[in-house]
Order: structure tokens, then C-alpha cells, then sequence
């Protein structure tokens, strides 16, 4: 089990907020949308604290 | 080959893009954005010096113009910035929609090539320049350019891959959310500042004019000291301040609040505007820290070329420019911005209160400062050589 970042599509302004305080480059704001490369998030939870919108989230995953 | 590629078409990017360009330049402009200047991510003030200094003032592009400013303590008390002759207007509140695209047609009537919707997927220095791959609509091809310029915000991948910039804490950023309301009862001569720790931990909420009733209503809170989000905290502001409006328009962001970075450069490599942190980190206003910086690394990169040297050690007299234009007020401000996170709500209420009913002429945070230095100089004693 490990913790990971993800996001909710409805509720993220596609600001880049979080990109900017990736410890682990893990967040991308693609042209228009927020891509978090699950291989690289190291479950800090950082960019949970940072989301203007509340739209990040920490999950357990297998 | 190009002379420069900027990557970002925001002030500091398309500032740098026609600054080089207008030097005779082959110069690339990219933004990943379909849409320049859209979504915002900012407040839009900014002083009337700081914008005439490098445009002719085109109504076109500015929103509301302002005589003054009024600060809130926490319990309300009021400071109030105004110039001493009425009618002149201190600062403009821009359209950043319209704004940013004035400038950005400005590089390319200089001769830069601009794409939009085209992103920057990789980038690489191998040889003496930069190797570069964009993407635009799903297809990749490669560009080659002498110099990289990134202006590509404060989420920069380029300033992060080239080890220019070191990642954000939580303490060196401020979240941040904002409205455009209409159909708001506010005297639209002035842009209104609220302090303290409760109402935005970290930060302020502010309100500034847009025209004809509206305003940019937004929070900026230090997630380090933050119990809920941007938005909840703008939300509860607007509830407890009774602000009744329609909300148009909404944008979240992130604002630096580093102060100022040993370097913007690397071989081949500039950063400007908030991809350098250049914003202000007590005002966490970045347009005109982002234009000067744009115009100096425009001027910087045609020198290079000049001389074909893309040395970092060359490439320094880019930061030779903007530490002496704002440098050193960024490390001032960062340390004033300590010193105000420090502050609790009573604190606040106590300074505000020292210099309430003061005639502030001088719209600025060194005019606030200098006040409170001689009310109490004391509770500010490690700031007395700053201001």
C-alpha cells in the first residue's frame, strides 16, 4: 500500500499550483489539464495543502 | 535555428519575445495555451509608472483606474493611501485578457514568430545551444535555438529541469483564488486590502475595481499556515464582509513569495517573471517585476548573439539588470513579509491603529512602513536599516 495524489477533474482550475510545489515533478499542467504521474508521487500530500480548490485528494492505492 | 525561443506568452514572455525581436532577432514565441492572456491568474493591479514606462496607455486594455488605496486591520480599522492632488490616478487595474494579447502582437509586429497551443514537452543544451520539443495538436517536432528564455510561470519546468530554481515550499507561496463580481456597491476610485490571520493566514484578501460595478474579489493565504483552501477562505471573506455581487468569472493560482534568487541563468538559459519568482513577496503583485525582466533578458539575448557567447558567466549581466532594477526591493519585501506572517490579529489591529487618520500620500508599502517605523519603532526595530 502507498499513498498517491489524485485529482478531480471537476473541481481543478487547471491553475498549476500544485506543479509549482512538486518536491517530485510528479504534477504536469498539460496545455489545459493537470496530469499527476503516479510513477514519480511519493505520497507527500504537499500539493494537497497547496490546491486553491480542494480538488486534490490523498488515496490508498495497492 | 532560432535566436531565442521564449516559452510563455505572458508579460514577461511576450515583453522578452519583442524586446528581441525589435533587436533584429529570429526569435520563437510559444504558449501552451489556445488563448493568451486567458485564464488570468492574478489581480491585474498595477502602478501607473510601472506600465508607462514601457507602453503608451491604451484604454483598450486597462479596467479601472485608481487614486488610492485602503488598507483593513482585522478589526477594521482603516488606512487610507491616496495621492495628494485628486483625480490622479496611482495604479490601473488592467484587462490581462486584452492586455497580454496587446503585447504579444507587439512581439510578433516586431517580427517573432508566435504559436499558441503548443506546448513544450522537452528541452535539452547539447552543443552550445538548445535543442527543443514542441508539441502542438498531438504532433511533436523539434527546434533548435541559441537561447531559451522561460517565462513559463511559477509552475516552470524549465527553470526546474535546468537547476535554475529550487521547488517551492509552503511557506514561499501563497494559494490563491479569485472572482470577477458584478453589480458591487464599492467606490471604484480605490483598491481595498484585508489583513489578518483569520480572514487570509499568511496573505490578504483584496478587492479590486474592474468598471461599471465590478471587481476582482480574491484571496491569497499561505498554505503553511492555511486550515482550509483558498476558496473557502474567500467564500468565508465575502460572506463576513456582506460583499453582494454576481460571481462572472473564477480563477485559482499560485503566487511566489520567495524573494530574490541568486541567479535567473544557466548556459543558454534565462528565466523571467514568476518562472524567476520576480513577483513582489508582501504585494504578491509580478506584472511589472515580469515586464522589466522580460525587456532585460530581450536586450540580454541580443548582446549574446552580438558577441555569440551563451555562457551562464555572459548571461549574468541579465541578472546584473533586474537585481538592480527590483532585486533588492524583493529581499527587502521578503523580509518585511516574515516579519508581517509573524504578526498576530492584535498586532495588526495595534500598527493599524498607530497610523490610521495619517495622511499617506504616497501610495506604496515603504510609505506604510516608514510610519509605522516612527509609531513604533520598537516592535520593528530589524527593518530600521531596510525602509
Amino acid at each position: 500500500m502507498a499513498r498517491k495524489a489524485i485529482v478531480d477533474r471537476r473541481k481543478c482550475a487547471y491553475c498549476g499550483a500544485c506543479v509549482a510545489v512538486c518536491p517530485a515533478d510528479a504534477n504536469e499542467l498539460v496545455e489545459t489539464f493537470l496530469e499527476i504521474y503516479d510513477d514519480r508521487c511519493t505520497g507527500c500530500g504537499i500539493c494537497v495543502k497547496m490546491c486553491p480548490m480542494g480538488a486534490l485528494a490523498m488515496v490508498e492505492v495497492e | 535555428m532560432y535566436d531565442v525561443v521564449v516559452v510563455g506568452a505572458g508579460p514577461a514572455g511576450s515583453m522578452a519575445a519583442k524586446t528581441a525581436a525589435e533587436q533584429g532577432l529570429n526569435v520563437l514565441l510559444v504558449e501552451k495555451r489556445q488563448e493568451i492572456g486567458t485564464p488570468v491568474r492574478c489581480a491585474e493591479g498595477i502602478s501607473r509608472e510601472s506600465i508607462e514606462k514601457f507602453f503608451e496607455v491604451d484604454k483598450k486594455w486597462i479596467a479601472a483606474e485608481v487614486t488610492g488605496a485602503k488598507i483593513y486591520a482585522p478589526d477594521k480599522t482603516e488606512i487610507v493611501m491616496s495621492e495628494e492632488m485628486a483625480g490622479n490616478e496611482v495604479g490601473y487595474v488592467l484587462e490581462r485578457k486584452i492586455f497580454d494579447r496587446h503585447v504579444a502582437r507587439l512581439a510578433a509586429k516586431a517580427g517573432a514568430e508566435v504559436y499558441v497551443k503548443t506546448a513544450m514537452v522537452d528541452f535539452e543544451r547539447k552543443d552550445g545551444k538548445v535543442k527543443l520539443k514542441l508539441r502542438r495538436l498531438g504532433e511533436e517536432w523539434e527546434v533548435e535555438t541559441k537561447i531559451l528564455i522561460g517565462a513559463d510561470g511559477v509552475e516552470s519546468k524549465i527553470g526546474r529541469k535546468a537547476g535554475i530554481i529550487k521547488t517551492l515550499k509552503l511557506n514561499e507561496v501563497e494559494s490563491c483564488a479569485q472572482y470577477l463580481m458584478a453589480g458591487l456597491d464599492i467606490d471604484e476610485n480605490y483598491t481595498y486590502f484585508y489583513l489578518g490571520r483569520e480572514i487570509a493566514p499568511g496573505g490578504y484578501a483584496w478587492i479590486f475595481p474592474k468598471g461599471n460595478g465590478s471587481a476582482n474579489v480574491g484571496i491569497g493565504v499561505l498554505p503553511k499556515m492555511a486550515e482550509k483552501t483558498a476558496k473557502e477562505y474567500l467564500d468565508a471573506f465575502i460572506e463576513k464582509e456582506g460583499i453582494e455581487g454576481k460571481i462572472v468569472e473564477f480563477v485559482a493560482g499560485a503566487v511566489p513569495v520567495y524573494g530574490e534568487i541568486e541567479t535567473a541563468v544557466t548556459d543558454n538559459i534565462m528565466l523571467a517573471g514568476d518562472a524567476a519568482y520576480h513577483a513582489d513577496p508582501i504585494t504578491g503583485g509580478g506584472i511589472a517585476n515580469a515586464l522589466s525582466a522580460g525587456y532585460y533578458a530581450g536586450k540580454v539575448a541580443a548582446e549574446a548573439v552580438q558577441k555569440n557567447d551563451f555562457s551562464a558567466s555572459f548571461l549574468r549581466r541579465y541578472d546584473e539588470l533586474w537585481k538592480n532594477d527590483f532585486g533588492k526591493k524583493l529581499k527587502r519585501n521578503k523580509k518585511l513579509q516574515l516579519k508581517f506572517i509573524d504578526m498576530d490579529d492584535a498586532l495588526l489591529n495595534k500598527l493599524a491603529g498607530a497610523i490610521a487618520g495619517k495622511n499617506l500620500r504616497e501610495m506604496s508599502v515603504a510609505a506604510i512602513v516608514k510610519e509605522l517605523l516612527k509609531a513604533h519603532p520598537k516592535l520593528l526595530w530589524d527593518l530600521k536599516d531596510l525602509f
